[in-house]
């Protein structure tokens, strides 16, 4: 199976990459662009084939290493 | 008095750190590489130094935080060992949830490093006591990932708890209420962004550093 995680800054946690990509982009005549978070994707091969273990077990992942979830929020798909 | 400095691959401080306990305090160090999962016996103090730590992969401090030695460093810490991070070292203790809160990418999105003013804002923790009431002290800080987060809920009990050990007297990163330092709730964890190692003798600007050294072990 492959596992696709997607880790962003929670909401109300200032994300200064995200303000200066907008601001470059509204300098590029970009006006309407609002909002621009900036998160990671971090993919790989999970052995097995039942899927419910293998989303809580990547869970279980995110929660001890791929997310720091003090500032981190994260979206599991597991295909 | 005896200190340990734990290094890993990427850290830059260890040596520094090293000789400002040493000729500050006269104590011994041992450098322990980060996979020894033991620490040596009768430890007063046992320092995370600055750095970057597993090239800040991922999150800064984050695999460092899961390193064999940081088992024996928490275990420490609850016999009631002192531990101070500093810098990358903050990072790590927070990864680790040995200190509440994280370190956020700087405001202004700029690696600073510069001399800076910090208000002593608890001066009876462990690390603290030696400024003797002095109000004000001067380190350095070298950081790109220095803003401190935490949620207000947080934020406030730090504060109502005198966990808040230092305060930058102007905010350089952009961290939540200033903060540059706190303590654990027992107050034998310390992590600071500002580096103590780089102001141990009026050479380097300051000395102020050397007190913080002295001051956990005059305590220990």
């Amino acid at each position: 199976m492959k596992a696709r995680v997607e880790v962003f800054l929670k909401p109300g946690v200032l994300d200064v990459q995200g303000k200066a990509i907008e601001g470059a982009l509204h300098g590029l005549g970009f006006p309407d662009v609002a909002g621009v978070r900036v998160g990671k994707t971090i993919e790989f091969e999970l052995a097995g084939a039942d899927r419910a273990k293998a989303e809580s077990e990547v869970k279980a992942m995110c929660d001890r290493l791929l997310a720091n979830t003090v500032i981190e929020g994260y979206r599991v798909e597991v295909a | 008095m005896k200190a340990a400095v734990v290094v890993f691959p990427g850290s830059n401080c260890d040596r520094d750190c090293a000789v400002a306990i040493e000729r500050s305090t006269g104590a011994k160090v041992e450098m322990i590489w980060h996979q020894e999962a033991s620490l040596p016996d009768g430890l007063d103090l046992i320092v995370l130094p600055g750095g970057f730590a597993h090239g800040d992969y991922l999150r800064c401090g984050a695999m460092a935080a899961l390193s064999p030695v940081m088992r024996a460093v928490s275990d420490a810490a609850d016999r009631g060992v002192a531990v101070a991070g500093i810098c990358n070292g903050f990072q790590v203790l927070c990864e680790a949830r040995m200190l509440p809160g994280a370190l956020l990418r700087n405001a202004a999105l700029k690696y600073v490093c510069t001399p800076i003013d910090l208000e002593v804002t608890n001066g009876q923790t462990r690390f603290t006591a030696g400024y003797a009431g002095r109000r004000e002290v001067t380190m350095t800080i070298g950081n790109g990932e220095g803003n401190f987060f935490a949620d207000d809920q947080t934020l406030d009990r730090l504060e109502g708890e005198g966990q808040v050990v230092f305060r930058y007297k102007k905010n350089p990163n952009g961290s939540a209420r200033s903060i540059a330092g706190i303590v654990n709730a027992r107050g034998n964890v310390l992590g600071l962004m500002p580096h103590p190692d780089r102001a141990f003798e009026e050479e380097l600007g300051s000395a102020d550093g050397a007190v913080l050294f002295q001051s956990v072990l005059a305590s220990a």
